[in-house]
C-alpha cells in the first residue's frame, strides 16, 4: 500500500525541525543570558546616577505636609490592597498609583523610605537650590543649605554654597590625613607591639630567659609607646581641627538640622546640574564605588576590599591547583599502568567534581582549619596561644579548599589534552634519543599547555562564583586589614578576606536596609560578573597565543 | 646472502616476535650492509614494519610486545638489558610514515636531538642546522624562515625536514618506514633522490610498498610474507629472477 506523502511529511524527512529546534535552543539561552546581564546591568548601574531630588506637597485628609527626596521606583497596585493596609482612600478607582521615594534623613525620620499615593500630592517642583548630602553616618540628607558655623559661630557670606564647598574640601583632606596615620603610621606601631609581646613571650616560654634580651624588648616597646603617644596626638589635633566646621540644613519638615562637617563626604545640587555634570558625577560614583571600603554595615561605600579578596583568592587557588592537577595528570595518563586501579581513581575524580561545594567547605574547615591550622599554631605558634594564627578560618584556607573543588577538572581536562597528542609526534621526539621525561618536558606538555589552560579557565569559573564553601574557611562580612600590604611579610595567608559572592549575600539578605541595599546587590553581581569575565579573558588570551604557538598536527 | 663481516651493519638472528602471544615475526635471520640501501617489501601485515621497529626498538612502547632472539649493531645485542635506549636510537634514527615536525620552529625541530645532548653553543648549532638541511636537500627553501613554525612547510617539505631532524644527530643507520606514502609524486621523487645521496653515508633500511620505489632505491630487497623472511637477494636479482615462487608472485602482481 502507497502512503500518500504529505507537504508536512516531506518537511520532517528534509530535516528542516531540527535545524529549527536547535536554532530555538541556542537563541532561548542567548536571551537568557543577555537578559539577566542586562537586567543585573540595568538595575545595577542606575544606583550611581545623581537623580532629581523632588519636591513635593502632600495632602493627607486634611494635613499638609512637605516631602523632598528622590523617585526610585512607581508602581500600580489594588486600592483594595491599599485600604486594608488601613490607609484611608478618597478615590473610588480600583487602581491607585504609589511612589516609592527616597526620602533619606534617617536619623530623622527613622527610615530612608517611603510610599507616596500619587493622588496625595498637590503639587511637585523640582527646585535647583536643594542639596543630596552623601554622610559618613546615617546615609543622604536633603535638604536646604541655611548657614555655615565656624567653631559655633555663623559665617557671613554671600556664596554660601561656594564656602560650603572649599570648606568641605579642608576638612576632607584632613580626614584623609587622619586616615593615613591611622591605618599607616599607628597600625605599624601596632603591628610592631604586637610582634614584640610576642617576642617577648617567646623568650619567657623558652628555657632559659635571658635577663638582658627582656630588658631590650622592654626599652624598644618604650620608644614604640613613645611613638605611639605622638602620633596620638597628632591625631587628636586633627580631629580637633576637622571639628570646627559644621552646616546647617533646612529639611522637608522646615526643621533644621545641623550636620558636622567631618561627617560629610559630597555635597551635590543634582537638580541644578547639566547632563555633563551628572556624567561626571555618575562615572566619579562608580569610580569610587570600586575603590572604596564599605561603610555602614556595607550598604554605603564601596567594595573593593571584596575585589580585592575575590581576585587575590582566585590567583593562589589558581598557584595551588595547577601544578598538582597537571602533576595528576600526567601520572595517571603517562605513568601509572592502566589498569583498574587507575580506571577507579578515574572515576572518583570525575565524582569529585560532582560533590556539592559545601561538603568540600565542611572538610576545608576540619581538616585545614582545625586539623593542620591547629597543627601549626600548636608547633610554630605557641607564644600566640590561645589566639589561633593558622587555627582558623583564614586566606590560606579558603584558597586550598577551592583549588581542592576545582582539582577535578584541571585533571580532566589536561588528561583530555594528553589523550590529544598524536602518537607519532612522540614516537619521533623519542627516535630522536629522548627519554620518557624529555619527550614529556620538551614535546608533549608545550603542546598540552592549551588544555592546561582550558582547566584553569573552567577551574577560575567555578572558584570565582564560589560562596558556600568560602563562608566556612574564611570569608567574613568585613575584613578589617587587606591580605596584602606594606606590613612584612606583605602576603598575609592567615588573615580573613571579603569576597564579591558573599558581600552580595550579606547586603541583600543580612542588611536592616532592604530598599537602599537592592541596587547595591546588583552593583555587586555585576561586577562579580565582571571580575570573572576579565579573569576568564586573561587567560583566554594566553591560551589562544599557547594554541598559535603549539599548534596541534590538524592537517593529518 | 653474506657478507663480510666489515660489510655488515646489523645481524638479525632467531628473531621472533609477539603481540600478545600471537606471532608477528618467526624466525628471523638477516645481515644488513653498511652503507647501502636495504628495502623491506611485502604485503600488508606481513611483519616488515615490525621488524624495521625491532630495529631501534621502537616496540618497546607497546606493553604486550615480546621479543625474543638477538639483532647486533656494533657487536652488541641491542635487546641486552646493559643497552641504553635512548643511546641506541641515537644511533639509529628513524623517520616515520607521517611527517611527524614537532610544532616548533624549523631550526629547533633540527635542533631538538643536539639540545637533548645538552648542546648549547648557538655557533655549532648554527652550522649543524644548516649542514643537515642541506643534507636534506632542503636548505634552499627554507633558509629564509628557519624561525617560523615547522607546520607551516608542504607534506614533502616536513618528511624532508624530519629526515634532517634525524641526521643531525649522526646516526649510523636510518629507519624508514614508508617515508614517501603520504607525499605526492614530485616530493616522492625528492625523497628518493635524497636516499641515493644519503647512503654515501649512512646504512639506510627503506620499508615501502611500492614495488617500483624499492627496485629503484635499494641495493638488496627483503621480501617478506606472514611475519616471515621469504627471501632477501640482491634487488636485480629479486626482481628480474627470485629463487621463490612467493616473491615472484607478488613482484609481477600476482599475489598481494
Amino acid at each position: 500500500m502507497n502512503k500518500p506523502v504529505t507537504q508536512l511529511q516531506n518537511w520532517f524527512d528534509s530535516g528542516e525541525p531540527w535545524v529549527w529546534l536547535n536554532a530555538a535552543a541556542v537563541s532561548l539561552s542567548l536571551m537568557m543570558v543577555f537578559g539577566l546581564l542586562s537586567l543585573i546591568a540595568y538595575n545595577g548601574l542606575g544606583y550611581f546616577w545623581p537623580a532629581d531630588l523632588m519636591e513635593a506637597e502632600l495632602i493627607d485628609g486634611e494635613q499638609r505636609t512637605i516631602i523632598i527626596g528622590e523617585i526610585r521606583e512607581t508602581e500600580t497596585v489594588l486600592a483594595q490592597q491599599i485600604r486594608e493596609a488601613g490607609i484611608q482612600l478618597s478615590t473610588q478607582e480600583e487602581w491607585v498609583r504609589r511612589i516609592l521615594l527616597k526620602q533619606g534623613n534617617r536619623d530623622v525620620y527613622g527610615q530612608d523610605f517611603r510610599w507616596v499615593l500619587e493622588q496625595n500630592i498637590v503639587s511637585k517642583h523640582y527646585p535647583g537650590d536643594l542639596l543630596a548630602i552623601e554622610r559618613r553616618e546615617w546615609g543622604k540628607l536633603y535638604g536646604r543649605l541655611v548657614n555655615i558655623k565656624n567653631k559655633g559661630l555663623l559665617i557671613k557670606t554671600e556664596a554660601l554654597y561656594l564656602e560650603m564647598q572649599s570648606r568641605l574640601t579642608q576638612t576632607r583632606q584632613l580626614y584623609k590625613e587622619v586616615n593615613e596615620l591611622l591605618k599607616q603610621d599607628i597600625g605599624l606601631v601596632n603591628s610592631r607591639l604586637e610582634k614584640l609581646r610576642l617576642k617577648e613571650k617567646r623568650i619567657q616560654l623558652g628555657t632559659n630567659p635571658l635577663a638582658s634580651s627582656l630588658l631590650k624588648i622592654e626599652e624598644e616597646r618604650q620608644l614604640l609607646n613613645q611613638q605611639f603617644n605622638q602620633y596620638q596626638t597628632e591625631v587628636q589635633a586633627l580631629y580637633e581641627k576637622m571639628s570646627f566646621d559644621s552646616i546647617l540644613v533646612q529639611i522637608a519638615s522646615g526643621q533644621i538640622i545641623e550636620v558636622p562637617m567631618e561627617n560629610i563626604i559630597q555635597v551635590i545640587k543634582p537638580n541644578s546640574m547639566s547632563i555633563l555634570e551628572k556624567l561626571g558625577y555618575y562615572f566619579h560614583r562608580i569610580g569610587l564605588f570600586i575603590s572604596e571600603d564599605p561603610r555602614e554595615a556595607n550598604t554605603e561605600g564601596g567594595i573593593f576590599p571584596a575585589i580585592f579578596g575575590t581576585v587575590l583568592m582566585v590567583i593562589l587557588m589558581s598557584i595551588m591547583v595547577m601544578p598538582l592537577g597537571v602533576i595528576t595528570a600526567v601520572y595517571l595518563h603517562e605513568y601509572a599502568h592502566q589498569g583498574v586501579m587507575v580506571r577507579i581513581i578515574r572515576i572518583a575524580v570525575n565524582n569529585l567534581a560532582g560533590v556539592p561545594s559545601i561538603v568540600y567547605g565542611v572538610f576545608g574547615l576540619g581538616f585545614f582549619v582545625y586539623f593542620i591550622g591547629g597543627s601549626i599554631d600548636d608547633l610554630f605558634y605557641p607564644e600566640v596561644s590561645p589566639a589561633p594564627v593558622f587555627g582558623t578560618p583564614g586566606l590560606l584556607w579558603a584558597s586550598m579548599t577551592l583549588a581542592l573543588l576545582t582539582l577535578p577538572v584541571v585533571i580532566v581536562t589536561t588528561e583530555e589534552g594528553l589523550s590529544r597528542i598524536p602518537l607519532s609526534i612522540r614516537e619521533g621526539s623519542l627516535a630522536l634519543g629522548a627519554t620518557k621525561i624529555e619527550t614529556l618536558w620538551h614535546t608533549v606538555l608545550p603542546m598540552v599547555s592549551p588544555a592546561m589552560m582550558t582547566g584553569l579557565i573552567l577551574a577560575v569559573a567555578r572558584a570565582a562564583g564560589e560562596v558556600a564553601p568560602l563562608m566556612l574557611v574564611g570569608v567574613v562580612k568585613l575584613a578589617p586589614a587587606l591580605a596584602l600590604d606594606g606590613d612584612y611579610p606583605f602576603l598575609h595567608l592567615d588573615r580573613k578576606f571579603m569576597h564579591l559572592g558573599f558581600h552580595i549575600y550579606d547586603v541583600g539578605f543580612q542588611s536592616p536596609n532592604v530598599e537602599a541595599a537592592t541596587p547595591l546587590v546588583y552593583a555587586t553581581a555585576l561586577l562579580l560578573v565582571l571580575v570573572i569575565i576579565i579573569l576568564n579573558l586573561t587567560a583566554i588570551i594566553i591560551r589562544n597565543r599557547m594554541r598559535e604557538k603549539y599548534k596541534e598536527l590538524e592537517s593529518h | 646472502m653474506n657478507f663480510n663481516k666489515q660489510e655488515v651493519a646489523i645481524t638479525i638472528a632467531d628473531l621472533n616476535l609477539t603481540y600478545d602471544g600471537k606471532m608477528a615475526l618467526q624466525d628471523i635471520s638477516l645481515q644488513i650492509p653498511k652503507n647501502k640501501v636495504t628495502a623491506f617489501i611485502g604485503p600488508s601485515g606481513c611483519g616488515k614494519s615490525t621488524l624495521l621497529r625491532c630495529l631501534n626498538r621502537m616496540n618497546d612502547l607497546i606493553s604486550y610486545c615480546k621479543v625474543q632472539g638477538e639483532i647486533i649493531i656494533d657487536g652488541q645485542d641491542i635487546y641486552n638489558k646493559s643497552v641504553n635506549v635512548a643511546d641506541l636510537r641515537r644511533k639509529v634514527g628513524m623517520v616515520f610514515q607521517q611527517p611527524n615536525p614537532f610544532p616548533k620552529s624549523i631550526y629547533e625541530n633540527v635542533a631538538y636531538g643536539l639540545r637533548l645532548q645538552g648542546l648549547k653553543n648557538r655557533l655549532f648549532l648554527d652550522e649543524v642546522v644548516e649542514k643537515s638541511l642541506r643534507s636534506a636537500a632542503l636548505w634552499d627553501e627554507v633558509k629564509d624562515r628557519l624561525h617560523e613554525n615547522a607546520l607551516g612547510l608542504s607534506g614533502g617539505q616536513q618528511q624532508r625536514l624530519v629526515i634532517a631532524r634525524a641526521i643531525a644527530i649522526e646516526p649510523e643507520i636510518l629507519l624508514l618506514d614508508e617515508p614517501a606514502s603520504a607525499l605526492d609524486p614530485t616530493s616522492t621523487l625528492k625523497i628518493e633522490e635524497l636516499i641515493y645521496e644519503l647512503k654515501q653515508s649512512y646504512t639506510i633500511i627503506i620499508v615501502t610498498h611500492n614495488m617500483q620505489q624499492a627496485g629503484r632505491v635499494s641495493d638488496y630487497t627483503a621480501f617478506m610474507h606472514m611475519g616471515a623472511m621469504v627471501e632477501f637477494s640482491n634487488t636485480r636479482t629479486i626482481f628480474t629472477n627470485p629463487c621463490e615462487k612467493q616473491t615472484e608472485d607478488y613482484i609481477t602482481g600476482r599475489y598481494g
